[in-house]
């Protein structure tokens, strides 16, 4: 058998090919090479992956279906933006704000409504994340229905790619852990669950709270990008948007969320022009994903080492000895 | 107290339309445990049919509203049958999921043919009176939406307790396999029921053209949402509980716009809609059941 390995030769790779396309794009950034249109579309995919991923550790792996998640990005991104341009403190507080608000936003919420299941857990989300926007509308010192102007745009590269790995990586810890385990558990059968002594209400307000933080984050992220916030940005349409790349990629799949968040910010991308056929092309999607492959384009799978491994013909170890 | 009761006048006829669309969802549920999320958007389209069979056709209201009700009736059908039945033993999430798509398309769709441009109902089509009864004002509009509701609710309470369909729509809520064994075909059952919550769908969306004087494409989103909790605050799956939620919702929604702040209209109804879900998640009407294994 190998000595093992201090460091694993798998991190290290990956390592580098995190900070190579990381190197890369901020050449491509710096050097002018890459326009401002990509690197909208660049941001907004970071963004979405970031949204994709923590929707799906509600949605996907406590197989709780929440459609508020716009609603905790609507949070997050209007207590950032009160600490950096109303209270002009640094982008990392900021940052810090959007994830304590849009967190704590998520257990006031999760702990009344997680008693409900399925449809009626989705409508009181939704019904929630539609009575945020309807009170943020209605507080004048955010601006009210028009928003806030003018907001400095701390979201560079470094960051919005630093934060995207960020995310990915606590959230597919946090599945691999014992907390992982026990909230897979409760979305294959809470009574199952609760019988093996998993105190399902904790594990089910656990991940909707790192959801929504991370939802918060998101939005602080998108405020300071495209320096104009306001509540209408923040509808359930941008929910259902949220909702689309997790069913694509796969209800419980954190590389198909990843997967469908840069093809479906592709996609609106170029249908930049036709926006009323974009929402169609979703709505079919949908509708025939559901129907044909219910459990999303990549179902539970992911796509990680071991398939790499397999690509290069690497021989499959077997996972005991991991 | 004269201004209270103006406030109630006009929340009957909102509340009415509210019953009609929350009657459909409730069947719908009832029959497949299904929220068809879709349901506030049938309601739009029937709204369109009604809209241009009166300013294209030249038709009268009865002949719109006869009209807009049987499209949305295939129209119901037609969506249940592409969309929702291969669907019906996966999980409630998946159709849940497939419901909101179906929603989406009808929005976009009817968006992209029609552009996002409101239009104006006829007002030919409907000569508007005021009457003033007793320091009242009620206008021929609140007469004849809330007399033509309560006509299609007596129609719909006589088809369910006394025909053959009713018993069978009732059977199949009931006990889906025990039906089939008696020898009830559940999928004409249910075709049957969507037809019928989708025309009712259809009659709103013409009120709603009366009521508001314009249409457009999204109309459908927010009083789908809002029949939505009529018929979760009257129990769901329980049709005189979507008639009482339905005028209850409708009452409410004129009072605080009356007495508070129109901005809040909204946010009012999710907050009853969350309450009762926390209070009593079975309805006003609902029995407890408990949870089996």
């Amino acid at each position: 058998m190998e000595k093992k390995r201090f460091v694993p030769r798998s991190f290290l790779i990956e390592v580098l090919v995190l900070a190579g396309i990381f190197t890369l794009v901020q050449y491509l950034i710096v050097s002018g090479l890459l326009n401002e249109y990509y690197q909208i579309n660049l941001s907004s995919m970071c963004i979405n992956i970031i949204l994709a991923v923590s929707l799906n550790l509600i949605n996907g792996f406590t197989g709780q279906l929440s459609l508020g998640h716009a609603g905790f990005m609507a949070v997050g991104a209007y207590a950032a933006v009160v600490v950096t341009t109303i209270y002009s403190q640094p982008f990392i507080l900021g940052l810090l704000a959007a994830c304590l608000a849009a967190g704590l936003a998520g257990l006031i919420i999760g702990v009344p409504t997680l008693r409900l299941k399925g449809d009626y857990l989705a409508i009181a989300t939704l019904g929630f994340g539609e009575i945020i926007r309807v009170i943020l509308q209605n507080i004048d010192f955010i601006g009210g229905p028009a928003g806030i102007l003018g907001i400095p745009r701390y979201s560079t590269w470094p960051w919005l790619f630093g934060l995207t790995i960020f995310t990915i990586v606590i959230i597919v810890n946090l599945i691999n852990s014992s907390y992982g385990r026990a909230i897979i558990s409760v979305r294959e059968d809470e009574v199952a669950s609760e019988l093996m002594g998993i105190n399902t209400t904790n594990y089910k307000v656990l991940a909707f709270v790192i959801g929504a933080l991370f939802a918060g984050l998101a939005g602080a992220l998108y405020a300071h990008y495209f320096y104009i916030i306001k509540p209408s940005t923040f509808n359930f349409l941008k929910s259902f948007d949220i909702l689309v790349m997790v069913v694509l990629g796969g209800l419980g799949s954190t590389t198909g969320a990843v997967i469908a968040a840069i093809f479906v910010t592709m996609l609106t991308a170029a249908l930049q022009t036709f926006p009323a056929i974009r929402m169609v092309l979703y709505a079919v999607t949908l509708v025939v994903v559901m129907v044909y492959r219910p459990q999303g384009l990549m179902g539970n799978k992911e796509w990680g080492r071991r398939t790499w491994g397999r690509i290069w013909g690497e021989k499959n170890e077997p996972l005991a000895n991991k | 107290m004269l201004e209270f009761l103006q406030q109630l006048i006009n929340g009957l006829s909102l509340g009415a339309i509210y019953a009609l669309i929350a009657l459909g969802y409730t069947m719908v549920y009832g029959i497949i445990m299904l929220i068809n999320f879709a349901h506030g958007d049938i309601m739009m389209v029937g709204a369109y049919v009604g809209f241009f069979s009166i300013a294209v056709l030249g038709s009268n209201i009865f002949a719109a509203l006869i009209f807009a009700m049987l499209s949305c009736a295939v129209l119901g059908v037609l969506i249940e049958k592409i969309a929702y039945k291969p669907l019906r033993n996966s999980s409630r999430i998946a159709a849940l999921i497939t419901a909101i798509g179906v929603s989406l398309f009808l929005e976009y769709f009817t968006l992209f043919l029609l552009t996002p441009q409101q239009r104006v109902f006829p007002e030919a089509a409907f000569p508007l009176h005021k009457y003033q009864i007793g320091g009242l004002l009620i206008s021929n509009k609140d007469i004849f939406i809330f007399a033509l509701a309560v006509i299609l609710m007596i129609a719909l309470q006589y088809i369910i307790k006394r025909t053959r369909t009713g018993k069978a729509m009732r059977a199949v809520s009931l006990d889906r396999e025990a039906a089939i064994l008696m020898g009830i075909s559940v999928d004409r059952t249910i075709s049957i029921t969507f037809a019928i919550g989708s025309s009712l769908a259809a009659a709103a969306g013409v009120m709603i053209g009366i009521y508001y004087n314009t249409i457009n494409p999204l109309m459908g989103i927010i009083p789908g949402l809002k029949a939505f909790v009529a018929a979760v605050l009257g129990g769901i799956g329980i049709i005189p509980g979507a008639m009482v939620g339905g005028f209850l919702m409708g009452i409410l929604e004129t009072m605080v716009s009356g007495y508070g702040s129109t901005l809040y209209r909204d946010a009012v109804a999710f907050g009853v809609l969350i309450l009762i879900l926390l209070v009593k998640p079975t309805g006003l009407f609902g029995k407890d059941t408990g949870e089996k294994v």
